[in-house]
């Protein structure tokens, strides 16, 4: 539809820039929060304009959280990250792995019971994490995971979504190729090496920014299977910063640390962006 | 360099059988067409050769060798496929070297190789590009580059110009022709295309729902079908056929109407002994021609009239309109007005006649 009417420019604009202010004031406000001192954050109105403890609170959030005062001993949010990192991208590789492997057997290969072993993947499509919490709980703490960036990973691994994904992609692929492939001499893995996975990269790309984003933001499997300090993922971090009973939490550092918390998705999203969305659009094979 | 034997080769998927046993022998650099409708099995039946589909029974020979068993990359072969099947992610070069490079070439044996093919095919300047890249015909030069740098002993072509415009499918089929002349290789080449198949190959197999209807050289489909079906799928506009009966002295078939029509004296001798039986007499719509009053044999009442420029095609009726179709092809420009009725002859020597029943030849 093309209309060029005067004020529905205006409205149209005027709608778009309402959405992005809905959207982006909340986080000028952490930003604002994140650059002043614990007095000035608390004070009624808080300050509108940055002020000039950035560097320091940053500094602080990043190295030591809160610090030994808040009761519990606290690391920083670099380590936090660093937990948080490991998780996500241990999530995105182990998932992408695994299921382009297995959509691979599914689609190539004639097993038996293959189809059975699809139906049952498929299945599982229907239980999230929070549905199998419990069982999954009690095979991780038998295999003593509890508190290790295994036990972190590995329960997440397994996805279905992925498999269907890969498997959706790999149908996509004319026969003609696979028998090109067969004629000029590929076995299996060749031909999954040099054709299937070079086929496949943009879909791998959108996978990796949705999954790793997923393992970021993972909040209710860490926070049951960790309870040391040291593999505190940085979402149940900032949680935990905010337990301070009667005391007043110290927003500034808090604050800094959700801004510290949302680059290495945004870093993911931008580096990825382009492959992303080919990855979701591209038709062609 | 090698023949190719096929000893009563079947396939059938499950109960259902798809090719009945077909008996051939391809001699060594020798261009076989395997031509018939879609559907008839002539795909399967190459990639039976190919490796591709089993053999349910009988015997693929390449050279002295049984291959049955063999994979495809085995046995010798280079296919070219109906949608070209290139990689989509690699480069021309890639493309024609990969199977090279399985083969564990020498890379400057692969670059030999690769770049002898493209200067045959006029690739040179194209071996950075992608097959997106490209437009239809060179997509389909890059995957008979492939075929060729790994000089197989037999080339199998599935249907490779169909996915071309008109003209570039001429074209392509004269390069086909002419590269298959220069390399003197063996080739199997399937396709529905009935000038295709006349055109390019040294003997045509005509299948039909899995079984040999015909096998040899062009002119000799065209001027000898061994079956109605043969007689009906070669040539174009097809040909025309009339059920009708011998008469009693076995020398005319009679024509709607009552007229009767001499055979001559070869296809007289033969139908000598069974006057009176029910015939199907086919002839071919460049085999008839419009004549004076006092010669004609039948005649046409048109229908509808198609201008070639070269040739004319008249579709009408024989007799009057509820009578059978009939085309007749005339040289030149001829525009004779719808309903019209034009005195018809139908030249003796080139009548063929059918076995109502079975479609075969008498």
């Amino acid at each position: 539809m093309v209309e060029s009417r005067r004020w529905l420019i205006w409205l149209t604009h005027g709608i778009l820039l309402l959405g992005v202010a809905v959207v982006a004031f909340p986080i000028y406000v952490t930003f604002v929060a994140s650059t002043h001192s614990l007095q000035d954050v608390v004070q009624s109105p808080m300050p509108v304009l940055p002020g000039g403890e950035l560097v320091a609170n940053y500094l602080q959030a990043l190295a030591e959280g809160l610090g030994e005062g808040a009761g519990t001993q606290s690391i920083g949010a670099g380590r936090m990250m660093l937990n948080s990192l490991v998780m996500a991208l241990g999530i995105a590789f182990g998932k992408i792995a695994i299921s382009i492997i297995a959509a691979f057997a599914i689609v190539y290969f004639r097993f038996p019971f293959r189809m059975a072993a699809f139906w049952l993947i498929f299945f599982t499509l229907m239980l999230p994490v929070e549905v199998r919490i419990l069982p999954t709980y009690q095979v991780v703490a038998d295999l003593g995971m509890l508190d290790s960036y295994a036990g972190l990973t590995i329960p997440l691994i397994a996805s279905a979504t992925a498999t269907f994904m890969f498997r959706q992609v790999f149908l996509a692929v004319p026969d003609e190729l696979t028998e090109a492939a067969r004629i000029d001499g590929a076995g299996p893995l060749r031909f999954f090496w040099d054709v299937l996975l070079p086929l496949s990269r943009t879909n791998i790309a959108a996978l990796f920014v949705i999954l790793f984003i997923y393992g970021w933001n993972q909040y209710l499997w860490p926070l049951l299977i960790t309870t040391d300090q040291s593999l505190l993922t940085i979402v149940i971090g900032i949680n935990r910063m905010l337990e301070v009973g009667d005391d007043q939490a110290e927003w500034q550092i808090v604050m800094a640390t959700t801004m510290l918390a949302m680059i290495p998705p945004i870093l993911v999203v931008v580096a990825m962006q382009k492959l992303f969305v080919k990855g979701l659009v591209e038709t062609e094979k | 360099m090698a023949k190719v034997s096929l000893r009563s080769v079947r396939k059938s998927y499950g109960a259902t059988k798809v090719i009945h046993g077909v008996d051939c022998e391809i001699a060594d650099g020798e261009f076989l067409v395997v031509v018939g409708p879609s559907g008839c099995g002539k795909s399967t039946l190459l990639r039976m050769v190919a490796g591709l589909e089993s053999i349910t029974e009988g015997e693929i020979a390449i050279g002295e060798r049984v291959v049955n068993a063999l994979e495809p990359a085995e046995r010798d072969i280079a296919m070219v496929f109906q949608n070209y099947a290139l990689y989509p992610h690699m480069s021309v070069f890639d493309n024609m070297a990969y199977g090279l490079k399985i083969r564990r070439l020498s890379k400057d044996e692969i670059r030999r190789r690769v770049e002898e093919a493209a200067g045959i095919l006029e690739l040179g300047a194209l071996l950075d590009r992608k097959p997106r890249q490209l437009s239809g015909g060179q997509r389909q030069r890059v995957a008979m580059g492939r075929a060729i740098v790994r000089e197989p002993s037999v080339f199998l072509f599935d249907e490779p110009l169909s996915n071309l415009d008109a003209k570039l499918r001429v074209q392509m089929r004269v390069e086909i022709k002419r590269l298959q002349e220069r390399l003197g290789i063996t080739s199997l080449y399937v396709t529905h295309d009935q000038v295709e198949a006349m055109t390019l190959g040294h003997r045509l197999l005509v299948l039909s729902e899995g079984v040999v209807e015909q096998l040899g050289a062009p002119i000799e489909l065209y001027e000898k079908p061994a079956t109605r079906f043969v007689a009906g799928f070669i040539g174009s506009p097809s040909m025309n056929f009339l059920e009708t009966k011998l008469t009693d002295d076995g020398r005319h078939v009679v024509l709607p109407g009552g007229d009767t029509l001499a055979l001559d004296g070869a296809a007289a001798a033969a139908n000598g002994t069974s006057p009176g039986r029910p015939v199907t007499l086919g002839i071919r719509p460049e085999h008839l021609e419009i004549v004076e009053e006092s010669r004609a044999s039948a005649h046409l009442t048109v229908e509808l009239v198609e201008q070639l420029g070269a040739d004319s095609l008249i579709h009408g009726r024989l007799g009057d309109e509820s009578g059978p179709a009939m085309t007749v092809r005339l040289q030149g420009i001829h525009a004779p007005g719808s309903g019209e009725s034009l005195p018809l002859l139908a030249m003796p020597a080139h009548i063929h006649l059918f076995d109502p029943e079975s479609g075969v030849r008498v």
